[in-house]
């Protein structure tokens, strides 16, 4: 094997000498038969080069991609745990958590930097689950249906869409730990949150359901979203999501709003937000665990299904 | 990897003995707002082991939509299917494992580099890291493509787009490579190179299946042909036995400057001489089809002139696909 491909005569380029091209690589493109190594391939193994590939592309891509995500929440908490407490003394927020307060005894001590800390976790989670996603499928399924190239790889679409949901998932899940120090550090002086974990297990559970629920989302979405329609992803889904997701505000203050209190629980972000604030800053009032559970595991459930299926009905014609 | 990991050329002919590809009224119809379009109307083919074969059609003539159905990407919606004896509707991973595809889009993964392309293909069809790196480096080398190597795939030129494309199907050794229009819009030395490249595979006992909607590639190539048409099968054999099959070897064709009145083609007094088959009046030219074209143009532009028509102008096809094509379907070639 080896001493052929040493043999093999130098390559030629595109514009060189064609006819003789064909000639001289003639040995080296019928080695590519006679000596060809034989592939086993089985599900574990391809899922795993498919995730390979996509860690080799995060990995060429990571400044870019976590500078443009950390952004957002960096200058949110700047503005509003380190700017606004500094000039207006606090009049603000002191508002904030009177709000919160009125949801419950134990939510009046809470500052708005405890607030933020899950909330900014989970918006995190959905822009980098949706980004993660649904734009590269969006790009697949258009201009020359790279998707082609995968969906040939020797396992059923199915698992294909299944390795779309955990690669989102896996960059979701990094790009909440990258945000959690930034939440956490950066605030003025007397305005740090109180972040208190009790219960590690469970922290982990959540952060991964609900990087499971944000990927499957992103993979319904790049299956029925129309191309030239894109950017209405941020004005319609991504922008309420976030504003109404309890990211900056937990659910229980809203109870001031009662028609909006029931309005945001179709807000799959709320569950997010509410549940990584169970699990990292117990001191502020959150929803009660199991509802938040049962919305991430059936979410990703139903999610994961539609966009499976509807996935699958976009690569078989 | 060590070399006891490579098959030997003789095991491989001998598990590639048999049929590569066998449809049997394969068909599919899409179903659109506007209606059911039939795409694919029953289509019977049988592609033995290690023959380069060719489906040969115009534009939209459904070779895209039965390719599309071999290599399990397209559904079909009637009729059965076999490639490298497995059903492709009931084992399509199973299919999938054994096949190569050249899609006719630049399908390359735009994210990766050109030899990250062949590794993480090579390691989707199972081979461990350092094997795939190896494959990829063999892949490169025998495709001229050694100094693209760290080139992202968005840089390559279309010609070495296709090289890469052609090298990536190859990866895992499939039984049955499929090549949808190989060299659609690639110039002409580009194009030979790849005929070229085609041709050692095919020498070296791989199966091929084909599509094209050039004449001179099908018959620079291909065993045997399908000829192809609005979902159907028109013909099907050696490119010999197709012109041979017509049984009208030359095609004369005169185009008059009005339309033919009828009974112009009876006054040429061609019908039924020896030596000349069929006479089609189409429009405002005339059509023979001729063993023995000779006087065949003298008497036709002789019959319009006294019929009062100007002949505008005149061919005469030597037996190609082209003329079998004419023959089939009465219509000149659209590429």
């Amino acid at each position: 094997m080896t001493s052929t491909t040493s043999t093999m005569t130098p390559p030629a380029g595109d514009a060189g000498r064609p006819a003789a091209a064909g000639a001289s690589t003639g040995p080296a493109i019928a080695a590519l038969i006679t000596e060809a190594p034989v592939p086993q391939p089985t599900l574990a193994k391809t899922f795993a080069a498919m995730m390979a590939r996509e860690f080799r592309v995060l990995r060429r891509n990571a400044v870019g991609t976590f500078t443009r995500a950390v952004m957002q929440p960096l200058l949110f908490v700047f503005v509003f745990t380190y700017v606004m407490p500094k000039i207006g003394g606090g009049f603000m927020f002191g508002g904030a958590s009177t709000a919160a307060g009125a949801a419950g005894a134990a939510a009046s001590s809470v500052n708005f930097a405890t607030i933020l800390v899950p909330g900014l976790m989970a918006s995190m989670l959905l822009m980098q689950g949706i980004m993660a996603v649904t734009f590269p499928l969006v790009m697949e399924f258009s201009w020359q249906r790279t998707i082609e190239d995968r969906a040939l790889a020797p396992v059923p679409i199915g698992v294909l869409a299944t390795q779309k949901i955990a690669a989102g998932a896996a960059q979701a899940f990094i790009g909440a730990l990258i945000v959690f120090p930034i939440v956490l550090v950066v605030h003025a002086a007397g305005q740090a949150p109180h972040v208190h974990v009790t219960n590690w297990p469970l922290l982990v559970v959540i952060l991964v359901t609900a990087s499971l629920l944000t990927a499957s989302l992103g993979l319904l979405l790049g299956t029925v979203m129309d191309p030239r329609k894109m950017q209405m992803l941020f004005a319609v889904i991504l922008l309420p999501a976030t504003m109404l997701g309890c990211v900056y505000y937990p659910w229980a203050a809203l109870h001031q709003i009662r028609w909006l209190q029931y309005l945001v629980l179709i807000n799959p972000m709320v569950y997010m937000s509410e549940g990584l604030r169970a699990v990292l800053t117990p001191g502020s009032a959150h929803m009660a665990m199991w509802a938040i559970l049962t919305v991430l595991v059936g979410g990703t459930v139903i999610f994961g299904y539609l966009g499976a299926r509807t996935f699958t009905r976009r690569v078989l014609n | 990897m060590t070399d006891s990991a490579m098959q030997p050329p003789a095991a491989r002919a001998t598990a590639g003995a048999g049929t590569a590809i066998r449809t049997e009224d394969l068909r599919k119809t899409y179903k659109t707002p506007r209606g059911d379009v039939p795409a694919v109307r029953g289509i019977d083919l049988n592609v033995p082991s290690g023959e380069l074969f060719g489906l040969l059609g115009p534009n939209g003539a459904g070779k895209s939509t039965t390719i599309g159905m071999l290599t399990t990407l397209v559904l079909p919606t009637g009729g059965r299917a076999w490639v490298a004896g497995i059903d492709v509707v009931a084992d399509p991973v199973g299919v999938k494992r054994r096949i190569g595809v050249v899609t006719q889009n630049n399908t390359l993964d735009m994210q990766l580099t050109v030899t990250e392309n062949l590794e993480f293909r090579s390691r989707f069809f199972g081979l461990g890291t350092r094997e795939a790196t190896r494959r990829a480096h063999q892949l490169i080398d025998a495709f001229g493509l050694g100094d693209r190597r760290k080139a992202m795939a968005t840089d390559l030129s279309g010609g070495q787009a296709r090289r890469l494309l052609i090298a990536r199907a190859l990866v895992h050794r499939p039984e049955v490579l499929f090549l949808d229009e190989p060299t659609a819009g690639l110039d002409p030395q580009t194009r030979v190179n790849l005929w070229d490249i085609l041709g050692v595979l095919h020498d070296q006992g791989q199966s091929i299946l084909l599509t094209t909607h050039y004449m001179e590639e099908a018959e620079a190539l291909c065993d045997r042909i399908a000829v192809v048409d609005h979902g159907e099968v028109l013909a099907a054999g050696t490119v010999d036995e197709l012109k041979d099959g017509t049984g009208a070897d030359t095609v004369i064709t005169v185009r008059y400057e009005g339309e033919v009145p009828d009974g112009l083609a009876a006054d040429t007094g061609l019908a039924g001489r020896p030596g000349v088959g069929k006479v089609e009046t189409d429009h405002d030219r005339i059509r023979v089809f001729a063993s023995e074209p000779d006087g065949v143009l003298g008497e036709l532009v002789a019959a319009g002139a006294r019929a009062g028509l100007t002949v505008r102008d005149a061919a005469q096809l030597k037996p190609s696909l082209e003329t079998v094509f004419l023959n089939l379907t009465g219509r000149e070639y659209r590429e």
